[in-house]
């Protein structure tokens, strides 16, 4: 069967016009596909980070992903003045009270674990400005952070989760990729001598990551921060119990406040603000930039730090994120964590339920 | 002002092709800094929050724009149920233009973040801090922005359907120039 030559020209033509009408449409949404990461299967996404913590340390519905033991506290800043000079974010404002909501907690993704199970407890602070601006910021009780880029954090994560056949990390797994990450040295001297503390009272807490102050010129000052604990540590040692932390805090506060003095440290040209592996040296410029002052302490599941996500990129004019690759993933991670859970605690479909035979998961 | 019988009117035209490259800029930006832990979040990230509601705003003086010089009537012979999917869509964007960036500022307000459009410049919330009006916002604004991007490819492939094989002048509307149907 042959066809006149001018109809099969004709229908030649109309298929080439018919390609752009659907090649076109598929080509954006190929592209929109590799933008949202669901054809760039290698990528690493804040979605993967927060499946291998779960992956290390189990679901438990309602929970931050990690640092998933913890307790709300409040109270408020009273600065010193002292930074005004270099920030021009009002909670640095000569006089100014700012108020506070907290969170203690100690790193991991499992709200069960006990208090002496590692020897880092964090801090973490929601300063709300009058103007409605808001200072959040996450910090430990260690000098540096082990790794230095979310790649890096990630191969830490997954060297650690443990074997199905012992449920411990694989010794193993570990010691490549301490070996294969050099930079996690300054860490590990930290950590050898490090003991699990009897207090969160009695602990300072650093920021890790540089930040940058805008002062009113606008000139930027790279800065790290740092929560000194007012409190001597008393050489105690910890309780034989795995709940200690809670009770030390509120018998504290029962006496009365807590204090930590926020210490900034400037940076000098060529200290490295994006490697929260390496301190600066210890005779760098250091300003008192206040006071923080505790006064209460509420459960976790109902106290006002359970809806806050701290996200040490929301920041107050006059702060600024540094060029620190942590700060994004850190953000972007605990957004993932942030919608997980509060889809728990909506009960939205989809999300993880506490199972009937597992702990209590009324606590947070 | 003057509007040439079968075409859109020359503001509808300009506001048409500004915000298509806005919104579609804005849906990549939208799904890259969810799906990113680079420093490309937070860049993104800055850029999200501003654009949304400058899309808003460009959204509510489109509508105007649209209710004051009416569009030119779609070719008569047009089948009806195209007909139909047409004005179903246009109206589906318009209504998804303006309820991205309010769930967006809404989700935002639910979480108890400060919603920042600059380093100083502060949105008030317009939603009480809530966790489970944060979870269900914040789905919502991602399920709305997949049938946003799915209404642009049928918007797009239609769009390419009227200009190349009906040629029946619907993308010359739109296009503007000098073309004739």
């Amino acid at each position: 069967m042959t066809q006149p030559v001018s109809s099969r020209k004709y229908r030649h033509g109309r298929w080439l016009r018919w390609a752009p009408v659907v090649a076109v449409p598929a080509a954006f949404a190929l592209a929109f596909g590799y933008a949202g990461g669901w054809l760039a299967p290698h990528r690493l996404t804040p979605k993967r980070l927060i499946d291998q913590f779960q992956a290390n340390a189990g679901v438990h519905p309602g929970y931050r992903r990690n640092h998933a033991k913890g307790v709300c506290v409040s109270g408020y800043f009273q600065s010193s003045g002292q930074a005004a000079a270099y920030s021009v974010a009002q909670v640095f404002t000569p006089g100014q009270r700012t108020p506070v909501v907290g969170r203690f907690a100690i790193p991991g993704g499992n709200p069960y674990a006990p208090d002496s199970s590692v020897p880092i407890r964090s801090m973490a602070l929601r300063f709300t400005q009058a103007d409605g601006q808001q200072w959040r910021t996450g910090m430990n009780s260690m000098p540096v952070f082990p790794v230095a880029t979310p790649q890096a954090f990630y191969a830490q994560l997954q060297a650690g989760q443990p074997d199905p056949a012992t449920g411990k990390p694989d010794p193993a797994k570990l010691a490549a990729f301490f070996a294969a990450h050099p930079e996690t040295a300054a860490f590990r001297a930290w950590a050898r001598t490090a003991k699990p503390s009897a207090s969160f009272a009695t602990d300072s807490y650093w920021g890790l990551n540089a930040f940058e102050f805008v002062d009113s010129d606008g000139t930027r000052h790279a800065v790290r921060w740092q929560m000194v604990a007012q409190a001597a540590a008393d050489g105690a040692t910890p309780p034989d119990n795995p709940d200690y932390l809670d009770a030390d805090l509120r018998r504290r506060l029962a006496q009365g406040p807590l204090r930590w003095t926020l210490r900034v440290t400037l940076a000098n040209p060529g200290d490295p603000t994006d490697d929260a592996t390496r301190a600066w040296p210890a005779d760098r410029t250091t300003i008192d930039a206040g006071t923080l002052v505790l006064q209460a302490t509420e459960a976790q599941d109902s106290g006002p730090c359970r809806d806050i996500n701290y996200d040490p990129t929301v920041l107050p004019d006059g702060i600024a994120i540094s060029d620190d690759p942590l700060l994004p993933a850190r953000s972007a991670a605990y957004a993932d964590s942030y919608l997980r859970r509060t889809s728990e605690e909506a009960h939205l479909p989809g999300a993880a339920r506490p199972s009937a035979n597992t702990q209590p998961e009324a606590r947070r | 002002m003057k509007t040439t019988p079968g075409m859109f009117a020359l503001p509808a035209r300009i506001l048409h092709w500004l915000m298509a490259a806005l919104i579609l800029a804005m849906l990549f930006i939208g799904v890259g800094m969810v799906a990113s832990v680079s420093e490309r979040h937070a860049w993104l990230l800055r850029i999200h929050k501003p654009l949304g509601i400058a899309i808003l705003l460009l959204a509510v003086v489109r509508l105007a724009v649209r209710l004051r010089h009416p569009p030119p009537p779609l070719p008569a012979d047009l089948p009806a149920p195209q007909k139909l999917a047409a004005h179903a869509s246009h109206w589906l964007l318009y209504a998804l233009m303006i309820a991205m960036p309010l769930v967006g500022w809404a989700m935002l307000s639910a979480g108890g973040y400060p919603v920042m459009l600059s380093e100083s410049l502060r949105l008030p919330p317009i939603v009480p801090a809530s966790a489970t009006a944060f979870a269900i916002l914040r789905h919502l604004h991602g399920w709305l922005a997949m049938l946003l991007f799915l209404t642009f490819l049928a918007h797009l492939g239609a769009a390419l359907y009227h200009g190349l094989i009906r040629r029946d002048g619907v993308l010359a509307s739109m296009l503007g120039g000098t073309r004739k149907s």
